[in-house]
């Protein structure tokens, strides 16, 4: 890949990432899960838990199915306070395993502001990514979310 | 017994209790025991100081001689480790030169532990091995002559462990762990402890409310279908399903739920669920989530246990959870979701124990919602403390057992309390 072609990739997948985090942050959840395949797997799991190789996470999903089944959840059945989120990201890393296969991190801060407009940093943490080339564009086909913040403060409900 | 009036002309408050129970059954209880300052510090003595066995972790996550773990004992930081002839142990993370905390890590393994500040060391047991300059050094003194390292240990919890569970307790005064569980418990920690497990991880979620309206909500089977609209929305039934609520008959304090499928009415009700999918609504495209394989004799789908002051044991569906509860202040309490397996679970098991996680824990579809609860009755009550709360559901008929729609749990859990609080 000469420096184009790479300039070129970085540039796509940061803007996969950018519409990732605009989906959530502007409460376009039923778009979230065709950001990703059909066989993904999702997961926010604690750092603790993954410097000590366990697997338990607060969310895993290890189809898109079970994504849009936590968005029906999320919009018609659980009872939480309204809030927003705000996602930055930076650090992106690239690395290519094959022509249409590329693993990404990068770091996220996500900052909740809830009904009574306090803003908090909620969660820090990272993104490990596995990102392939689908008819419709660059899908997730594995994102993880390891979050450093080690306490959910109240209860987790729009996905990270 | 001397009362002085209130000036809100409620009823009179003996002058002695901190906290006034206007009635001896726990159907009413002053919103004061959930804000102040002085109950809770109260309670970090007659309670988690007092004569209780207080949850610590899993042996699981300690198994190797050396193995330890920073935990607490209500907010007193207590570190848990297992020493080298494979026995455990526990004590105050407060050094006993100048009061620093010795271990600084979450988790870890060593054969000695050694505070930074001067570099006392101590062994798993928490005794002293060793003072720096102790004998000084060239012309300058070190220690008195009557410096006796033996009288200088971290202060030491008695641990004992039953199935697994690992607790500590500062008290003498404590029954043997085994007789407090008491009769009633005990087969049900046996029914999920019966065999060896493995620690999966752990997930924590922080509340801004008091670590009592947990207890209340994980003894208050009546809120699990008006807060928790999972199961309705989608459509999933819950017929033919057998309830138990049983407290503890030492003091009331420690309780135990269960929701169990008749399992013939169940498959009858699973076909007529087959017709009603015509129906509109919601249907969960992957219902793997609420799968279930039968591990027990019953088939039940949820097992809430409090172990009294800060455990939970779960079972729903395939999860298992010992959830550990750490109050923080008056204001705020630390919950710990340990999820574990079984050793000999077969891939596909651990899968679906780690897929149903989604159930559970801070995003989990049936229990998001109840830190959100505690957290609105801690803002709802916070400027009234002598008002007070009305818990009674099935009041008329206190030995039911049979039923979810109850409160009595909570009522018999306050007694308890109030015993043991001197109120
Ligand atoms: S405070 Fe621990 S060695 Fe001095
Ligand atoms: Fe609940």
């Amino acid at each position: 890949m000469d420096k184009m072609e790479q300039m070129l990739l970085w540039f796509e997948l940061h803007s996969l990432q950018e519409r990732y985090v605009s989906v959530l942050d502007n409460d376009r959840l039923e778009e979230w899960p065709t950001l990703f395949t059909e066989d993904c797997e999702y997961g926010v799991i604690p750092k603790e838990n993954e410097d000590m190789g366990l697997p338990v996470g607060v969310i895993w999903c290890n189809n898109q199915r079970m994504l849009r089944d936590r968005v029906v959840s999320l919009r018609h059945a659980n009872i939480f306070e309204a809030h927003s989120y705000r996602h930055m990201t930076s650090g992106l890393q690239i690395t290519p395993v094959d022509a249409d296969t590329v693993d990404m991190l990068s770091n996220y801060v996500v900052v909740q502001t809830r009904a009574n407009g306090e803003s908090q940093v909620y969660q820090a943490g990272r993104y490990e990514d596995r990102v392939v080339r689908t008819a419709e564009g660059w899908r997730f086909q594995k994102k993880r979310a390891i979050f450093d913040t080690s306490r959910v403060q109240t209860l987790l409900a729009t996905p990270i | 017994m001397s009362a002085v009036p209130t000036s809100e002309g409620a009823a009179p408050a003996p002058a002695h209790k901190l906290a006034f129970f206007p009635r001896e059954d726990g159907s009413r209880v002053p919103y004061e025991v959930f804000s102040s300052q002085e109950i809770y510090d109260l309670e970090q003595e007659r309670i988690f100081r007092g004569p209780t066995w207080s949850f610590l972790a899993l042996e699981a996550e300690i198994p190797k001689p050396g193995d330890y773990k920073s935990t607490f004992v209500g907010d007193t930081p207590v570190v848990v480790t297992r020493s080298e002839d494979g026995e455990l142990a526990a004590w105050v993370n407060r050094c006993s030169h100048r009061g620093a905390m010795v271990c600084r890590n979450a988790r870890g393994n060593a054969s000695s532990h050694s505070c930074v500040y001067h570099q006392w060391s101590f062994d798993q047991r928490g005794n002293l091995l060793g003072v720096p300059f102790r004998r000084g050094q060239k012309h300058m003194t070190g220690m008195p002559k009557d410096f006796d390292p033996k009288c200088h240990s971290l202060r030491q919890l008695k641990v004992e462990s039953y199935r697994g569970l690992v607790f500590a307790t500062f008290s003498d005064e404590a029954p043997t762990l085994p007789d407090y569980l008491g009769n009633e418990m005990r087969p049900w920690v046996d029914r999920i402890f019966h065999k060896p497990v493995e620690y999966l991880g752990c997930t924590r979620q922080y509340s801004q409310s008091n670590w009592k309206l947990y207890y209340e909500n994980v003894k208050d089977p009546y809120h699990a279908s008006m807060l928790h609209l999972f199961h309705t929305t989608f459509n999933i039934f819950r017929v033919g399903m057998h309830a138990r609520s049983l407290p503890d008959a030492t003091h009331g304090l420690h309780s135990i739920i269960t929701v169990t499928k008749n399992e013939e009415e169940t498959s009858a009700a699973y076909k007529q669920q087959g017709i009603r999918s015509m129906d509109d609504g919601f249907r969960l495209e992957d219902e793997s989530v609420l799968g279930h394989v039968k591990e027990y004799d019953e088939l039940t789908t949820n097992h809430i246990q409090t172990i009294f002051p800060q455990l939970v044991i779960q079972q729903i569906h395939n999860t298992l959870v010992a959830r550990q509860l750490l109050p923080k202040g008056p204001d705020n309490f630390e919950l710990i979701f340990h999820f574990f397996g079984y050793t000999d679970d077969t891939p596909e098991l651990r899968e679906l124990r780690l897929k149903q996680a989604n159930l559970v824990g801070p995003a989990g579809y049936i229990s998001m919602e109840d830190t959100e609860a505690t957290e609105l009755v801690q803002r709802g009550t916070r400027r009234d403390p002598k008002a007070t709360s009305v818990i009674e559901m099935a009041r008329d008929n206190p030995g039911q057992q049979d039923s979810n729609i109850t409160e009595s749990l909570i009522r018999r859990f306050w007694v308890g309390y109030q015993q043991l609080m001197g109120f």
